[in-house]
């Protein structure tokens, strides 16, 4: 594979026993595995995307009828087919996403940093308890929750609304378990200490001391949460009836429903897929230089 | 007074908190975390304890109809007892979905995992080039929707429009159905394992970068190779982020749903009841039998713990034996 041709690891002098020893080829060959790895694993993952990318400049007509991995003419025409769907329902489906996805894990991240904060800096009766409780909810199936979270959600007249999908996505066990270990490790007991010497309130301690420290965990925790809600199609699937309160992911899997009649409505599939990637894939590239990735194995940074 | 001589860890393990303080501020201090709580414990009520309540208690209950079950009154609810239960277990739907189910587990959780670890491995070792470009491209999956990255294999795998087909035919090789039967298995596996594997390596790479170095030097003085660092060394060190992430694939896995539930209108080979959970869904919606659903949906929330918590506790037994070694 000529795409692989990766540039030739020069070996720093005396960096390795092995090319001292005069075996530069062998040395070079073995470096060249684990790039040669990383780049099989990219086109691997890469594949999907590229296809959907061009596919997306195919007209209808060309989906079927061309080679898959060669561009087509009608990326602006199913752009404006998109738009003229339905009155520009899908514009709708996106802000509704990221309506549900921005307020909720910002609500769902205040949560975690009080609770996490709660959980680590005090010790109280039922402390463990409680935590083991909030953690179990991790290990709930959604869809054990989601049936009765619509009967009971049914029983207020509050399905097939906004906060149907938004109320229920707030708690977070992960974000909870995340914001302890992030607390503790990040929240320094003398600061609290120090804080109380001066005759603050435990909550002023916390918005105005801890707070501020725990913002890079926090990030972590938004973005978490983002990612989870954005992807989120059970909890909408159940809980919605009217399209115009649907999130994109479930958006998109109606449109693919009668795209399976009408295979017209594929190629609206394939481009409101693309389009439907670029805010994550940008949100993530904006805020990667805030992340702290460490916090993903529970291991944190001093 | 040195102030770091009193720091001290309060973190997940519990160690006391005990810091000298006034009384007034102790006092202060009893009420604030429990206040601090409320909000997650009122959401924890609300949307975890209340539903699985209430999923508990449907369980016990049918629909009794009386007459021709028109008209008012001719719908009752009443006790079940366990009858739910046995339907439920004697289901042969639920009990086919369930071996799907594992079976799906066994391809994607090695297959998964291997690589998210080979992944991790090739990005930690010396002289790889292109790393933080891969690493990227190879997280990229996890930032696409479920629903989407199924949207896009459904049609990778469509005759009509796959590359893989068009290949297949210029080579003149035989041209399998990927939608359907035993490659339906792998279909859905493969969009698993092309979602989480990223996710899984940025953890395990993570924990491999938190080594210190001196334990490599030390590896390397003695002769060891790159294989052997690799196998005696890292893959040991890193054991615990393995256990979380085998832990989070098992349970994600048992509790597949999207993906299966997207295929479903590229193919015909996708039952309703393809797996558990889509089974319960169709159950509670589609047919509109909630308290057969509820008994379902609370037998395989009681396997999902007994499973998690059976596995914790054999994983925390191995630490504790490697730690006593």
């Amino acid at each position: 594979m000529s795409s692989l041709a990766v540039p030739q690891t020069e070996p720093v002098a005396g960096s390795t026993p092995g090319t001292a020893q005069g075996r530069p080829p062998l040395r070079r060959r073995i470096a060249l595995i684990p790039t040669a790895t990383l780049l099989l694993g990219s086109l691997y993952c890469l594949l999907p995307v590229a296809w959907v990318v061009i596919a997306a400049t195919k007209s209808g007509r060309e989906l079927f009828s061309t080679f898959t991995f060669l561009p087509g003419t009608g990326f602006a025409g199913n752009i404006r087919d998109l738009n003229a769907y339905r009155d520009g329902v899908y514009w709708q489906w996106m802000a509704n996403s990221a309506l549900y996805a921005g307020l909720g894990a910002l609500l769902s991240t205040c949560v975690s940093a009080i609770s996490g904060y709660a959980l680590a800096v005090y010790r109280f009766r039922g402390r463990e308890t409680l935590f083991n409780l909030l953690l179990a909810g991790v290990l709930m199936p959604p869809v054990i929750l989601a049936v009765p979270q619509y009967l009971l959600l049914a029983k207020a007249d509050l399905t097939d609304s906004y906060l149907s999908v938004l109320l229920p996505q707030i708690l977070f066990p992960y974000g909870v378990y995340l914001a302890r270990i992030y607390a503790a490790a990040a929240v320094p007991a003398d600061v609290i200490e120090a804080g109380r010497m001066d005759g603050a309130s435990e909550w002023r301690i916390f918005t105005r001391i801890a707070l501020p420290m725990m913002v890079p965990g926090m990030v972590t925790v938004f973005l978490f949460q983002f990612v989870a809600i954005w992807n989120n199609f059970l909890l909408p699937y159940i809980m919605l009836s009217d399209d115009e309160k649907f999130p994109i992911t479930l958006g998109l899997f109606t449109l693919l429903e009668q795209g399976a009649n009408t295979p017209a409505l594929y190629t609206l599939v394939i481009t409101g897929a693309l389009l439907a990637v670029f805010p994550l894939v940008a949100l993530f590239l904006v805020i990667q230089r805030f992340w702290s990735l460490d916090l993903l194995s529970g291991a944190v940074k001093s | 007074m040195k102030s770091t001589a009193r720091r001290r860890s309060y973190g997940a393990e519990g160690a006391p908190y005990a810091h000298p303080s006034p009384t007034t501020t102790l006092e202060r201090a009893r009420s604030a975390p429990y206040l601090f709580l409320l909000p997650a414990v009122l959401l924890f009520a609300l949307f975890f304890a209340l539903p699985i309540g209430y999923a508990v208690w449907l369980s016990f209950r049918k629909v009794k109809v009386s007459g021709l079950g028109l008209g008012s009154g001719a719908r009752k609810e009443i006790w079940a007892g366990l009858e739910n239960y046995t339907d439920a277990l004697s289901d042969s739907e639920l009990l086919h979905g369930t071996l799907r189910v594992l079976g799906y587990g066994c391809i994607v959780v090695p297959v998964m995992l291997g690589l998210a670890l080979l992944f991790a491995l090739m990005l930690d070792s010396e002289k790889v080039r292109l790393a933080p470009v891969t690493r990227l491209a190879i997280f990229l999956p996890y930032a696409i929707p479920g629903v989407v990255a199924a949207l896009l294999w459904g049609f990778l795998y469509l005759p009509d429009v796959s590359p893989f087909y068009f290949v297949l035919d210029r080579l003149g090789m035989p041209q399998p159905d990927l939608l359907d039967g035993g490659p339906l298995f792998l279909a859905l596996s493969n969009i698993a394992v092309w979602g989480g594997t990223g996710f899984n390596m940025i953890v395990i790479y993570t924990s491999l970068q938190a080594i210190p170095a001196e334990v490599y030097e030390a590896a390397k003085l003695d002769g060891a190779t790159p294989l052997q660092i690799a196998l005696r060394i890292k893959i040991p060190m890193v054991s615990p982020s393995l256990v979380l992430t085998f832990f989070f694939s098992i349970i994600a896995t048992l509790q597949v749903f999207n993906e299966p539930t997207t295929l479903k209108p590229l193919t015909n080979s996708v039952s309703t009841t393809w797996s558990p959970l889509m089974k319960v869904h169709r159950d509670a919606f589609g047919e509109g039998d909630i308290y057969g659903a509820a008994a379902q949906a609370v037998i395989i929330a009681f396997a999902t713990l007994l499973l998690s918590f059976g596995f914790l506790r054999a994983a925390n037994r191995r630490q504790k034996q490697e730690a006593a070694r």
